[in-house]
């Protein structure tokens, strides 16, 4: 049987990055801080997130998606810091789609959100080929965790903004090389800011407080920009 | 493994690109997947076998090539191919690149259909 070859050059992932686009937009236009976190799972991304929903809280409107296989056990967590929080349960699906995002966002006013945070399921593969359409992304690696991971991820290290080290009150125990880590996400992502937290303690997250109020402000100008 | 989805919307995509065209009977489809996309070859290559089950596009193949990682270094002002996909910097100068040029793509290219 004879056949003949139909060019369509078509992107695979087009659905998703033009409904990630729609949704940019979205946020820009209500001027909306919009953040996404990645890490693998046991990172500490609820903790950390804990911690910043109630430290922008006390002067800002703050909101958060959290992604799961399973559970509403890390909105019931967050809750206790907003109770603007909702669990996207994605059953298998082992990633958040641009989709599910939009579908969670139903009937929030988005122009009384000041930040909003999507916590994506713990997974350092599959959510790197998925544009949610948030300004940042951080990607989350804990002390406890070993300091190659960005070597043995590196398109989820690759495709995000800032690396967040977790748990640095673990560090001395687990031994933990902070140098080679810093080394290893330079290799991966050259350029990126690397913080250093811990949740547990409350070191280093004013440094994160001071880098998303600094956003906020970017993503104003932006909405200013957006409506004139 | 977030390959099944891929393989899922690639379906999906073909469908329609098939129903625009009048209909077309795809025996194999060419896809361009960049090695820095996140995405599995050998996974895909499974899910594309579940995926198809039961859908027009059962018993066709998906033939893969493999995009290799391209980054530009600013210091020699050239693409270059960074010494693995986890360091990405240029493999005459050392520069890291921050510029990625190809990788990353999930690409249908071409269907080969009956004629």
């Amino acid at each position: 049987m004879s056949t003949r070859m139909v060019e369509v050059r078509a992107k695979v992932m087009k659905q998703n990055d033009l409904l990630a686009r729609a949704l940019r937009e979205r946020f820009t236009r209500e001027g909306t801080c919009v953040v996404g976190l990645v890490s693998s799972p046991g990172s500490g991304k609820t903790a950390f997130l804990e911690k910043l929903l109630r430290g922008l809280a006390r002067d800002s409107r703050v909101a958060a998606l959290v992604g799961d296989l399973a559970t509403e056990n890390d909105a019931a967590r967050l809750r206790r810091a907003t109770p603007n929080v909702r669990q996207i349960t994605t059953g298998t699906v082992c990633h958040l789609d641009a989709q599910m995002v939009e579908k969670a966002l139903e009937s929030w006013r988005l122009d009384r959100i000041d930040f909003l945070f999507i916590e994506n399921v713990g997974n350092l593969v599959c959510p790197s080929s998925y544009d949610l359409g948030e300004e940042l992304r951080f990607v989350l690696l804990s002390a406890t965790e070993g300091e190659d991971k960005p070597l043995k991820y590196p398109t989820i290290f690759n495709s995000s903004d800032v690396a967040i080290i977790t748990k640095m009150d673990l560090a001395e125990a687990a031994e933990f090389d902070l140098a080679a880590a810093r080394r290893n996400i330079e290799s991966v992502r050259p350029g990126m800011q690397v913080l250093e937290v811990s949740a547990k303690t409350g070191a280093g997250m004013q440094t994160v407080f001071d880098l998303l109020h600094a956003q906020l402000a970017r993503a104003r100008h932006s909405q200013v920009a957006a409506t004139l | 493994m977030h390959e099944l989805s891929i393989a899922i919307s690639m379906i999906d995509q073909i469908r329609e690109e098939s129903e625009s065209r009048g209909g077309l009977e795809v025996e194999v489809v060419h896809l361009k997947l960049g090695i820095f996309s996140g995405v599995d070859k050998e996974a895909l290559l499974f899910a594309w076998e579940l995926a198809c089950e039961g859908s027009t596009l059962q018993g066709s193949r998906l033939a893969i090539e493999s995009i290799p990682l391209v980054i530009y270094c600013e210091a020699c002002q050239k693409n270059r191919v960074p010494p693995s996909v986890y360091q990405l910097s240029c493999p005459d100068c050392g520069t890291p690149g921050q510029k990625i040029v190809t990788g990353r793509e999930i690409e249908v290219a071409s269907l080969e259909v009956v004629a």
